[in-house]
Parts: C-alpha cells; sequence; structure tokens
C-alpha cells in the first residue's frame, strides 16, 4: 500500500501539473482575456496586430490561455427564453397551396363546377364546390397534388390532408409535414437570431434550442434584456408595397386585395396598399447603414438579380408614383418613385436615429424570423452587480480556504498540512477542469466551490481519523497508514457516489444557474477523492520513505 | 499538541434518549408541516410568476415613498424591501421590488417595466436597476413540477444505491433521515419567510447530499462492524460504530460549517438564502445521520451475518495491493 509504483506517482504528478496548467490563466482573468479577444479579432481579419498589440502582448502566446466563462450572473448581460409560435408558419404554409389547388379544380370544372374559398381557421383551407355530390372526386383530385413526405419512419406520409365536409373540401397539412415545418421553423429561427446577435459582436452568447418550441437566448455585456428583445424580437419582414391610396383611417373598406398600414411617422396617416408585394426583404443580399443626402441616417440595401429585376421592372413602369416601404406592417416612409432604378439598390429614409438605421441594417441583412416569439423569461443582471458578486465570492473563497487549513493544520499537524496541499491542489484541478471544459461559472457554482473547500477535507478527515484508530491498536506507523487508507477506501467511495448521483440529477434538471453549481459541485467531488487519495498518499509516502518515523502521531 | 473537538476515546450511548429525540424529530416535522399548511414558502419569482426589480440609489431608501410612486400604476399588489447587507458601500441603498404576473404567458412587457422603472426615477433620477428578473407563469409552472421531480429522483436514487450497496434497513433508515432533513429545512424557510426559489432547490438536494454522506460513513462503519462483533447486541455495534465515527463527522461538520459561515458573511446577499439553507442542512444532516438514520436501522433489526457476502465486498470494495 505504501508502494505507488513509478507509473503511477507519475500519472498524479502529471494530472496535477497539468490541473495548475491550465487553472493558472484564470488568476490574470482580465489580461488574458483581453489577449483572447484580440486573437480573435485578428482571426476574424476585424483589425490589424498593430492595432491590439497592448493587448495582444499582455499575455505571452506560447502560455496557455484557457479560462474559465463567466455566467451572466457574474459578468452581466441579458437571458431571455423564447417560444417561438409555431403554428403561425402553418397559416402561411397552407395559404400558399390555395393558387395550385385553384388551378387544378378550374381545370376540373365540368365535374366540381365552379368553386369558391370560404372563411376558415388560419391553418386550414376551406373551399365550397358547387356540384356537392362530386365531393369525394374532388377530394380526390386535390390529394393527387398532394406530394410524399421523405420519412424512414412512415414513408406513406404525405404533406397535406384533404377532408370533406358536405359541399366544403378541408385542405390542411399533415401532422408530418406539420412537424416537419416545426423542425425548420426552429432551425431558421435559431440561424437568424444568431446572426442577429453575432452581428451586434458580443462575447460568447448562448443560443440554444430547448425542447420543441423554445430557445435560449444569453448575451453577456448587453445592457438589458429589452435591447436584448429589440434586436432579436422584431420579425423585421420587410416588404415594398404598391400605394392604392392614403386615408386618414385605419378602417377603410378594403377588398381582399388590399391591406392598410399605418405610417411610422405620422399617426393620423394610412396607407391603402396592394396586398401583394412588390418585392420583399427576402431578397435583399445586403444592407447598410448610411446618410441620404440631407445627411440624415437611413439604410442603404441592395437587392439579389430577380429581385433587382422585379424593382427595376416596377419603377420603369411607376415613375411619379409613391410606394411603400412596409416594415412588421408598419410603412417606415412612401417615396415618390422619381426615375427608373435598374441596379437593384436603393435607400431608405425615415426619421431614424442612427442608432435606429445601424439596427435595421443588422435586422435586414440577417433576414426575417419565420415566426413570431413570446418571451417567457428574461433576466437582466448589470455588470456591477456581478463584480460584486465575483469580488464577494473571492473573498469568501479565500477565508473559508485559511480557515479550513488552519483548522486542518492544528487538528492533525503535519498530516494536516499534507491535506491542506492537497486542498490548493484540488482547487486548481476544478478551475482547470472548469476551464477545459468552457464550463460557465455562476454565482451558485462559487458557492458550490467554497461547499467543496470545506467537503473536500472529508475524505482525508475519514483516513486520518482511521489511521489513528490504528495506531491505537498499536501497529507499527507503516501498517497504521496503509490500513487507514484502506480500510476508509469504502466509506469514501460510497459517501461521494451518493453526493455525485445528485450532483449528476441537478445537472440534468436543473437549468441556468443551478446547472452551473452542479458542475462545479461534481467536479468538486471528483478531484477531491483524487486529490485526497492519491495526492496526500503520495506525500505521505514521500515523507515517510524520507524520514523513517519510529512513533507516528496523526 | 493537537486541537481536539471529540476526545480520542468516546463511548457515548447514543440510544439513552432515543425517546426524546425520537419524538423531538417527530414534533418538529410535525410543527413544519403544518406551517407549510398554514403559513406556507414566501415562493420567489422562478416558482410564482411574476417580475422583480432590485434598485439601487445613493439616497436612503424610503419604503412608503417607492410604494406612493407605483402604487398609483394599476399593476396589483407591489412588494417592496428594503435589502440590508455588511458587503454594501455606504451610500449603496438597495430595495427589492415585486410585481405580479400581469397577464398571458408572458414575461414583464416592455412597457410595463419602463412604467415601474420611469416611476421609481421619481425618488432618484440616478437610480440604478442593476437586476431584472421576470418570469411568465407558464414557466414557473414547469420550475416546480421539475424541482419537486429533481427532489424526489434524488431521494429514489439514493433509496437504490444504498439498497444496493447495504441491505433494505440502511435503505429506510438513510431515506428517512433525507425526509426529516428535507421537512425541517422547508419548515424553517416558512418560519423566517425567506424567498424559496430555484436556487434553494439546489441547496435541498446539496443538503441531501451532504446528510448522506454523514450516513453512509456511519453505515460503513457499521456494517464493517457487524461483521468484526458477530455476537455482540446491536444497540453495543451500534453505538460502538457511531463514537469510531464521532470524531471525523464532528470535523467535517466543522470544516464545512466554516466554509458556509464565510459565505454568509462575505457572499452578498444575492446567495444568502441560498447559503443559509445550506447550513441549516448541515447542522440537521449531522444530527439525523445519527439520530434518525442509526435509529431507524437499530428498530428495524439487521441481518446480523454478513460473512457470505464478505469475499465479494472484499474484492470489490477495498483497494488493490501491488
Amino acid at each position: 500500500m505504501l508502494n505507488i509504483p513509478a507509473w503511477q506517482r507519475l500519472i498524479i504528478i502529471t494530472l496535477c501539473l497539468g490541473g495548475i496548467y491550465l487553472a493558472f490563466p484564470n488568476l490574470f482573468y482580465s489580461t488574458v482575456e483581453k489577449h483572447n479577444d484580440a486573437v480573435l479579432l485578428i482571426e476574424r481579419g476585424q483589425v490589424s496586430e498593430i492595432e491590439v498589440s497592448e493587448d495582444l502582448d499582455g499575455w505571452p502566446t506560447w502560455l496557455p490561455s484557457y479560462l474559465v466563462n463567466l455566467g451572466l450572473d457574474l459578468r452581466g448581460g441579458a437571458h431571455l427564453l423564447a417560444e417561438v409560435q409555431l403554428s403561425e408558419v402553418y397559416a402561411d404554409r397552407i395559404d400558399a397551396w390555395w393558387p395550385r389547388i385553384r388551378d387544378e379544380l378550374r381545370k376540373n370544372r365540368n365535374i366540381v363546377g365552379s368553386i369558391r374559398r370560404q372563411q376558415s381557421p388560419p391553418d386550414q383551407l376551406h373551399i365550397r364546390i358547387e356540384n356537392s355530390e362530386a365531393i369525394g372526386q374532388a377530394v380526390k383530385i386535390v390529394e393527387e397534388l398532394a406530394s410524399p413526405i421523405v420519412n424512414i419512419a412512415n414513408i406513406a406520409s404525405r404533406d397535406i390532408q384533404v377532408s370533406s365536409q358536405d359541399d366544403i373540401l378541408i385542405i390542411e397539412l399533415s401532422e408530418e409535414e406539420k412537424s416537419a415545418t416545426d423542425n425548420r421553423t426552429m432551425e431558421q429561427s435559431l440561424e437568424i437570431i444568431r446572426r442577429r446577435v453575432d452581428e451586434v459582436g458580443t462575447r460568447e452568447p448562448i443560443i440554444q434550442r430547448q425542447g420543441a418550441n423554445r430557445i435560449i437566448i444569453q448575451v453577456p455585456g448587453i445592457g438589458s434584456a429589452n435591447e436584448l428583445k429589440a434586436l432579436i424580437g422584431t420579425t423585421a419582414r420587410l416588404t415594398f408595397h404598391h400605394v392604392v391610396r392614403t386615408t386618414s383611417s385605419r378602417s377603410s373598406n378594403n377588398s381582399g386585395l388590399e391591406i392598410t398600414y399605418p405610417s411610422i411617422e405620422n399617426p393620423d396617416l394610412y396607407y391603402t396598399l396592394e396586398r401583394t408585394a412588390v418585392v420583399s426583404g427576402d431578397e435583399l443580399t445586403d444592407a447598410q447603414p448610411d446618410f441620404d443626402e440631407n445627411g440624415r441616417p437611413a439604410v442603404s440595401f441592395r437587392f439579389n438579380p430577380t429581385g433587382a429585376r422585379k424593382f427595376g421592372d416596377y419603377t420603369a413602369e411607376n415613375i411619379g408614383l409613391p410606394f411603400a416601404i412596409v416594415l412588421d406592417e408598419e410603412v417606415i416612409s412612401a417615396p415618390v418613385i422619381r426615375s427608373h432604378i435598374p441596379g437593384g439598390s436603393g435607400i431608405i429614409t425615415g426619421s431614424f436615429t442612427v442608432e435606429e438605421s445601424t439596427n435595421l441594417a443588422v435586422l435586414l441583412r440577417a433576414g426575417a424570423l419565420p415566426a413570431e416569439m413570446i418571451f417567457l423569461e428574461e433576466r437582466t443582471v448589470g455588470p456591477d452587480l456581478g463584480q460584486d458578486s465575483i469580488d464577494a465570492g473571492k473573498i469568501a473563497c479565500i477565508i473559508a480556504l485559511m480557515a479550513v487549513m488552519v483548522f486542518m493544520a492544528l487538528s492533525y499537524g503535519l498530516f494536516g498540512i499534507f491535506a491542506n496541499i492537497a486542498l490548493t491542489i484540488n482547487l486548481f484541478l476544478i478551475f482547470g477542469v472548469l476551464s477545459a471544459l468552457g464550463a460557465t461559472l455562476t454565482l451558485p457554482g462559487i458557492a458550490g466551490i467554497v461547499l467543496t473547500i470545506g467537503m473536500a477535507v472529508d475524505a482525508n478527515v475519514l483516513v486520518f481519523e482511521r489511521i489513528r484508530e490504528e495506531l491505537k491498536s498499536s501497529k507499527g506507523p507503516s501498517r497504521a497508514i496503509e490500513l487507514g487508507y484502506e480500510k476508509a477506501l469504502s466509506a469514501i467511495i460510497d459517501a461521494n457516489l451518493t453526493t455525485l448521483i445528485v450532483a449528476i440529477i441537478l445537472f440534468t434538471l436543473g437549468s441556468g444557474p443551478v446547472r452551473g453549481f452542479s458542475v462545479t459541485l461534481g467536479i468538486g467531488i471528483i478531484t477531491s477523492v483524487f486529490t485526497a487519495i492519491f495526492v496526500t498518499r503520495l506525500l505521505i509516502i514521500f515523507w515517510f520513505s524520507k524520514s523513517r518515523p519510529r512513533k507516528l502521531e496523526v | 499538541m493537537r486541537l481536539k473537538l471529540i476526545p480520542s476515546e468516546t463511548n457515548l450511548d447514543f440510544f439513552k434518549y432515543s425517546k426524546y429525540t425520537l419524538w423531538g424529530s417527530l414534533g418538529a416535522m410535525g410543527l413544519s408541516i403544518v406551517l407549510l399548511l398554514v403559513v406556507g414558502l414566501n415562493f420567489g419569482i422562478d416558482f410564482q410568476g411574476g417580475t422583480v426589480i432590485r434598485t439601487q440609489s445613493t439616497i436612503t431608501v424610503d419604503v412608503g415613498e417607492y410604494r406612493d410612486r407605483v402604487s398609483g400604476l394599476g399593476l396589483g399588489d407591489i412588494s417592496i424591501t428594503e435589502v440590508f447587507d455588511p458587503t454594501f458601500a455606504d451610500d449603496q441603498n438597495v430595495a427589492l421590488v415585486r410585481i405580479k404576473v400581469q397577464s398571458g404567458d408572458e414575461a414583464v412587457t416592455k412597457e410595463t417595466l419602463e412604467l415601474v422603472q420611469n416611476a421609481l426615477k421619481g425618488v432618484d433620477p440616478n437610480m440604478q436597476f442593476p437586476l431584472v428578473e421576470s418570469v411568465g407563469p407558464k414557466v414557473s409552472g414547469e420550475l416546480i413540477q421539475k424541482a419537486v421531480l429533481a427532489v424526489l429522483a434524488a431521494i429514489l436514487l439514493v433509496l437504490i444505491y444504498i439498497w444496493f450497496r447495504f441491505e433494505w434497513q440502511f435503505s429506510l433508515g438513510a431515506v428517512a433521515a433525507l425526509v426529516h432533513d428535507v421537512i425541517l429545512t422547508l419548515g424553517i424557510f416558512s418560519i423566517f419567510q425567506i424567498k424559496f426559489d430555484l436556487a434553494i432547490i439546489a441547496a435541498l438536494l446539496t443538503i441531501v447530499g451532504y446528510s448522506l454522506n454523514d450516513t453512509v460513513v456511519v453505515f460503513d462503519r457499521v456494517r464493517e462492524n457487524l461483521r468484526k462483533f458477530k455476537k455482540r447486541k446491536l444497540i453495543d455495534v451500534m453505538n460502538l460504530s457511531i463514537n469510531g465515527t464521532l470524531s471525523r463527522t464532528v470535523m467535517t461538520s466543522v470544516t464545512t460549517l466554516l466554509a458556509l459561515i464565510t459565505l454568509i458573511i462575505f457572499g452578498g446577499d444575492v446567495i444568502r438564502g441560498f447559503v443559509f439553507a445550506m447550513t441549516w442542512g448541515v447542522v440537521v444532516g449531522t444530527y439525523s445521520s445519527v439520530f434518525i438514520a442509526g435509529l431507524i436501522l437499530y428498530k428495524l433489526g439487521v441481518k446480523r451475518d454478513w460473512s457470505k457476502n464478505e469475499d465479494v465486498e472484499a474484492t470489490k470494495f477495498t483497494s488493490k495491493r501491488n
């Protein structure tokens, strides 16, 4: 027992040194962080090395630069839990079927007679046919249009489902198509949010899907959850419409082909527009903040080739007429077309501030969100409060460490000092593992570390108490140490495995700060068992083989 | 010379007053349950939904004035509490303003938040809002479910693990101790009306882990002594085991409490409730591993012949000799 083979010693020492190597950049957190930011900016090609040389040189490149991520509650920033309104998309999708189905049914006018679209729930299409006795055939005709969904589990599934009630055809998306649509909507939303957040260039944002229809968004360093909402929450659907007339009230009599939107600039002004957009924001390739000829903030944009052609044709045919630029059901502006615009680029003017024009450009570039989002949970932490928490955590950590160390040394003498060395190594190991995993440290996480300081010595206490007992039955020092480790092992393993079970449950079921706590608790348990069993034993063996004491006092 | 909290040789009879400790514990648990039913817990927004705004100002907090500013906004019942903490600077005056859930599934709207913040700025135009948290009713409902599930899952898994490693009597003893600790912790949160939020659930589970740690160490020794002293009475074996591990139990409790008390004093007000729950848990957890888990094990009785298992156990759980 007192002989650890050389290769095992080597592994133990290597692990300890590795932990210290990975952990020590955290002692110089802000310097290393500046260095890492500078490296990242250079990689992205946003700055040259000379511009950031001061930050870059603050930390030598050959040293490790892993850092523990600080959670929002320590760094400050905003957290949002958004729910994507998935069913909104069904309406658009089913609506898109109408022209095809209409054309197909008209071709079969001799069978079904004339057809008419009816009022219906938004995710269904209701069509009344003249010859109600032909409803069965009508169902078949429409079913012919459906295409199979490629699906390993159920090959027979199709994208739409057709049923009938009296003389009305009811068409809706099939369950399989709905779930496929849901997945696409979620992926698209995630991608767009990611792009919008990245455009602002904050550090390490977290954008994660949670469950079927939710997205977690955490952005460190942003001022408030409202700012974050403004950035990601806007659907940013940009369309260009033909203006039919302007009115002073919302409730004008529109035919189905027209819509009325308010003006963003003038609360008493409403525009009645053609429902079908001339061209939409989907066809934008670029948008940049800019200034108009009067020096007011504006957004310049460029269309892709098809968008440019539509835009060019329209402007050529409608010189002298106003056309409306609509963002999320509001008319930003309705400039008069002065000349044919062939190149597919243009400028949106309105009463913007510089900040607003920058934001709008970001939103337009990233694309429109496929569906609206509702925010179920939000948290904003100011940076000062985060710093206060870090400072408090640091002080608590240091004082707790000192108190426990003094207590251990007083209780166990030299062996207590061995345990203290192991405890210090344990702290380095925790930070090393956290840094290497890129785990996030939260305020409860710090509490977890402080708790670990208190509990980590437990395994050593178990061993030392056992050695004391063995010494009482007057065995030699070497034998007592050996038996002490051997007999305490099962208690150590059982006691720590049960706590590890708890940490794992916390990790699986918890979220946010609680998860951060479970990570430090779990890592702390593993490292403390390692240091208590192996590191202190190695220290004791080194000491024992040097001094060969006749009598042992623990 | 060593610092010794416990004399190296103790021979206490831990079951001498078992009548009193058992009734004491049962009484405390009963009281806790009554408190939970009558007074209830002071649920935070994690479990109840709503919005909390932390305000910070250089002007001394006047709760009455804050209330006057926000009461006319038509947002229902608004609670305002001042926060005191030794880590605050002299001109750091902090209060928590809590608003009920407004409508729908959503968290607080931008408009509501701005309304409240602007009203509060009437007190001090330079007032800051370093923390704003808002949870919609849909999420808070799910969080309650998840939290209850987490605690139950922890207890169940532990029950299974100990059953596996020991015997069912040990398992029941350990779980009785856990339930005791959790109920007493809920009770103390009810008495002092400390805010009960998601972090407290984490604390509860840590208490479960800690209390178990303690119980397992005692049980491990009981098992060992049962093998060693096959003829002695169970009560003697139990006492011997608890006395044998007493020094360790006290040492570990003291080091853990040292760390936790440091956190209570220096850790700031944000996690004070969380740390308080853990501190309390360490105290009751240490007590329960001896007086609840031990007692139940004693009352249930236990298989005395461990010799059959011995070979298996010895190969499985003693370290290899090289």
